[in-house]
């Protein structure tokens, strides 16, 4: 790799640039998590508290308040759901044009991409109006249809990029020994696909999680997501920073932890596999 | 009666023609080898022949069921493939028992044929360790040993050797040959390499653009190819096949009749090379190969041919050195101009 | 029968994406050509080009596709410029590059409606943020983001969220690069500023494309923050052609003109989806 030797002068500087381009680009973040352990009073001063007492009282009141574990439930669920339904409908999908070939394989996948190009915002209308009709306005079930089509494209793209990494003679092998088909994909493709799978999955928890412009209009208090709790502080409410932190963090910190492992998945299926 | 029966078989890849109506008869118990250049389609009949490509003209008859329909999983065969295809989350032990758990098969008797076929292996130390703990020979056994085990009624191997070095490769073919023997199952194995088509085959088939050009016994082929594909296919080094006015009038004499316009051929060891002037046919020494229990020695003439002379003795020659051919025209082959075998004319 | 089985495994998907590309774009195109209001519904009629001419005409219309653009602009010029900066100086190894890495990445997974608010809240309140208290240390006045600046308020919001995206593409694209051409290059004797402009930047250039192709469609949709923070004002100078879209289907009810800008948006965005399109294809025949 690199011939120089390690702890040169570009070195040092390069550590602390980067080390300081890092922590202010990641100081908002920061500085949320900081406020959420102070008191409402710590959070408004001036100048802005860096040293003071933790206190847990923040995330107790936002807990105590049934509301936000109601959206946090509705998230989950939205979530898990549209991720396991998108699933089990990609993996077939996939496996049938990664190991079967057809003739209109390339098609297909070129389409299912475009499908994802269109902006939300395109069928904003019409969803809303079908949602209106089957009154399905501020459900989760609303939610979880359209988070499931949402992300369909990206869950057989990465699934057909991963189920083509098996070398198809294994499954032909299943094949010879006897297997039939679900056999095969039982007791062949899935332990070996599990971690396509298992990525593919985790990507898109956290695009359902972080879904807002379908949460926000298509449902309120009833089906809201925690993207709907969260825009509803939107107007001042006198001193209530440090909840809102506390509240936010909350609704964050496991996203941005699976995000961190999922920083590949991510690179491949946001990009649709033009960026290796 | 046959074993098992192709009649007609044909493959399309889309517009392409990949296989052009072969037939074929095994009997029980053949070593049959398919061989041929790359793109012949001899992979592409083995794997029509197991179900993993789709028939789509003619018939497959295996012990008289037809089975040209069948999925692979029904037609009671075994495949060695080329990159053995382990299960990489499984055991060698689970790798070589799948099929009969598959079939439901008591595990009690499942235990006895696993370790009966590790034993004939030499794989009983390995049998739990996964495919990743093991080196490239012992993987291809076990490939082997999960074919064995299931007693198919035909054991289909697909360029079983190509990814071992070439020490191991020897080594493996004698213990295949030797498995044959012992198990006595009607096998076809393909390969593009003729020592091993030569050395395991009971009768080789020679396929060349989807279609057959020969088959017969190794020796059959060597011996009696039936035209200038096949002459130079079988034989290490390859016949020498040279346009017939690029010999001398003296031996394009002896050509049969049909034979004008075409070749001559001459195995290398149907070649001497002899002192300067000795013989009609002159010529230089273009290459001196040494190899130790043979020389090679490439001779040009001036008439523009080459040939590749062999010899069991060393030579003392050089490159450079002129020196005389003796061409023993009984043991040539003559060809037309299509390449296809002139029979010799009678004395 | 072989060919069978591939098809019914691939029926679900295709089918539920076909009814999820056509039922919306069927209704669009309709909703576009009537009169429909969801406050009176029983008012019905064919509108022709009515509505797009409303729409069109719409007083904030041409603002918000100027607003709409100079957001897209911004952003992709923000992300990629200081993206490839990033990815740049953390391509070669220092201490703690893990960490760094982590650091960088997370703004992009935090939810769009916090990250909005945090932003709002935290760094641009006038008075109790840290930006208004890094001015104030600086002795300048603080600065009302929100109220002054609401677009370029939403741009940094954005911004912030999106680099990591450029980042870790950039990282990935780096990372792809042919070590022995660059250990070449310096045994060539060319200096960092050589290596950059020869090497690095062309390299870099197919995921820029990317990049550029994937902002722009998803970027064509920012809603959320302009929801949360500034609700398209003051008066319309945030609004983009997604937030006025929202404002006529559902402040003003008006489905009819809402689809017809619906209409025009995907039209933008099949122009740059067109060629992400062929980009990823090329990828698809290696």
């Amino acid at each position: 790799m690199a011939r120089q030797s390690t702890y040169t002068p570009a070195y040092a500087v390069r550590t602390v640039a980067a080390w300081a381009v890092a922590l202010l680009l990641f100081f908002p973040l920061g500085w949320l998590l900081l406020t959420a352990f102070k008191t409402e009073l710590q959070a408004i001063s001036v100048p802005p508290l860096f040293l003071f007492e933790p206190t847990l009282e923040n995330f107790h009141e936002v807990q105590s308040r049934s509301d936000y574990l109601h959206y946090a439930w509705n998230s989950v669920v939205t979530s898990v759901a549209s991720t396991l339904i998108g699933l089990a409908i990609a993996a077939p999908a996939a496996y049938a044009m990664a190991f079967h070939k057809g003739k209109r394989d390339k098609d297909i996948l070129m389409w299912m991409l475009s499908t994802k190009m269109m902006p939300a915002v395109g069928a904003l209308v019409p969803i809303y109006v079908l949602a209106q009709k089957s009154q399905l306005l501020d459900t989760q079930l609303a939610l979880i249809i359209v988070f499931t089509l949402s992300n369909l494209p990206i869950m057989v793209w990465m699934l057909y990029s991963s189920f083509k990494e098996i070398p198809h003679e294994i499954l032909e092998a299943a094949r010879m020994d006897g297997a039939t088909l679900w056999q095969e994909a039982t007791r062949v493709l899935l332990p070996l696909g599990m971690g396509g799978l298992a990525s593919t999955g985790l990507l898109c928890l956290v695009l359902s999680w972080n879904e807002a412009f379908w949460s926000l209009n298509l449902t309120a208090a009833k089906g809201g997501t925690l993207a709907t709790l969260i825009a509803s502080y939107s107007s001042p409410e006198g001193l209530f920073w440090a909840k809102l932190s506390a509240a936010s963090l909350m609704a964050i910190a496991p996203i941005v932890v699976f995000g961190w492992f999922s920083q590949k998945q991510l690179v491949q299926g946001l990009t649709f596999g033009a960026v290796k | 009666m046959a074993y098992l029966q192709l009649q007609g078989i044909e493959k399309f890849f889309g517009a392409h023609r990949a296989i052009k109506g072969i037939d074929l008869t095994i009997e029980k118990g053949e070593f049959i080898v398919f061989v041929g250049p790359s793109g012949c389609g001899k992979s592409t009949l083995l794997r029509l022949i197991a179900g993993l490509e789709h028939i789509d003209g003619g018939r497959l008859v295996l012990d008289g069921k037809d089975i040209t329909q069948a999925p692979s999983s029904k037609r009671d065969l075994a495949m060695v493939f080329q990159s053995y295809a382990l299960y990489p989350h499984m055991s060698v032990y689970e790798n070589m028992s799948f099929a009969l758990k598959l079939a439901k098969v008591d595990p009690k008797l499942i235990d006895e044929k696993v370790q009966n076929a590790a034993r004939i292996l030499n794989l009983v130390p390995y049998l739990q360790r996964t495919p990743k703990e093991l080196s490239g020979g012992q993987r291809q056994r076990v490939a082997i040993g999960r074919a064995i085990v299931r007693q198919p009624k035909v054991f289909l191997f697909d360029e079983p050797l190509s990814n071992l070095d070439a020490a191991l490769r020897g080594q493996t073919r004698v213990e295949i040959a030797k498995l044959h023997r012992d198990l006595g199952a009607t096998t076809i194995y393909v390969t593009h390499d003729q020592v091993e088509a030569m050395t395991l085959a009971d009768r080789v088939v020679v396929l060349r653009d989807g279609i057959i050009e020969q088959v017969g016994s190794p020796l059959e082929l060597y011996d009696q190819p039936a035209n200038q594909f096949v002459a130079q296919f079988i034989g290490t080094p390859q016949m020498n096949v040279v346009p017939l006015q690029q010999v001398p009038p003296l031996v394009q004499q002896q050509a049969p009749a049909g034979a004008v316009g075409g070749a001559i051929g001459l195995r290398p060891e149907d070649i001497a090379v002899c002192a300067s002037g000795s013989t009609a046919v002159p010529g230089t020494v273009d290459l001196i190969e040494a190899l130790g229990a043979e020389t090679l020695i490439y001779v040009s003439t001036p008439d523009g041919a080459q040939f590749v002379a062999r010899q069991n003795e060393r030579t003392g020659l050089h490159a450079g050195d002129a020196v005389s051919l003796d061409i023993d025209a009984a043991n040539a082959h003559w060809f037309d101009s299509a390449g296809r075998v002139v029979a010799a004319q009678k004395a | 029968m072989k060919r069978l089985i591939p098809r019914l495994l691939l029926a679900p998907a295709v089918a539920t994406l076909f009814l999820w590309m056509i039922v919306p774009l069927v209704m669009t195109l309709y909703f576009s050509v009537i009169r429909y209001n969801l406050l009176q519904p029983d008012v019905t009629g064919f509108a022709g080009l009515e509505n797009f001419e409303y729409f069109v005409t719409d007083p904030s219309f041409a603002t918000s596709v100027v607003n709409t653009l100079l957001l897209l602009g911004s952003v992709i010029a923000i992300t990629v410029l200081l993206g490839v900066a990033v990815a740049l100086l953390i391509n070669e190894p220092f201490a703690g590059r893990g960490l760094v890495r982590v650091l960088l990445i997370s703004p992009f997974f935090v939810m769009p409606t916090v990250n909005a608010l945090m932003w709002k809240n935290m760094m641009m309140n006038p008075i109790y943020g840290v930006l208004a208290q890094v001015w104030a240390f600086f002795g300048a006045p603080p600065v009302d983001w929100l109220t002054d600046f609401p677009l370029l308020s939403v741009i940094i919001m954005v911004s912030w969220q999106w680099l990591p995206f450029a980042t870790l593409i950039f990282m990935t694209a780096l990372q792809s690069m042919d070590r022995e051409q660059l250990e070449a290059a310096r045994m060539d004797g060319a200096s960092y500023g050589q290596q950059l402009r020869y090497l690095y930047i062309p390299h870099l250039g197919r995921s820029v494309a990317v990049v550029v192709m994937i902002e722009l469609i998803f970027l064509l949709s920012i809603f959320a923050e302009i929801f949360t923070t500034t609700g398209g004002g003051p008066g319309d100078a945030s609004t983009n052609v997604a937030f006025l879209i929202f404002k006529q289907a559902l402040l003003n009810f008006d489905a009819g003109v809402a689809s017809a800008g619906a209409l025009f948006a995907v039209v933008l965005a099949n122009i740059a989806a067109i060629f992400l399109i062929r980009m990823v294809g090329k990828n698809l025949d290696k």
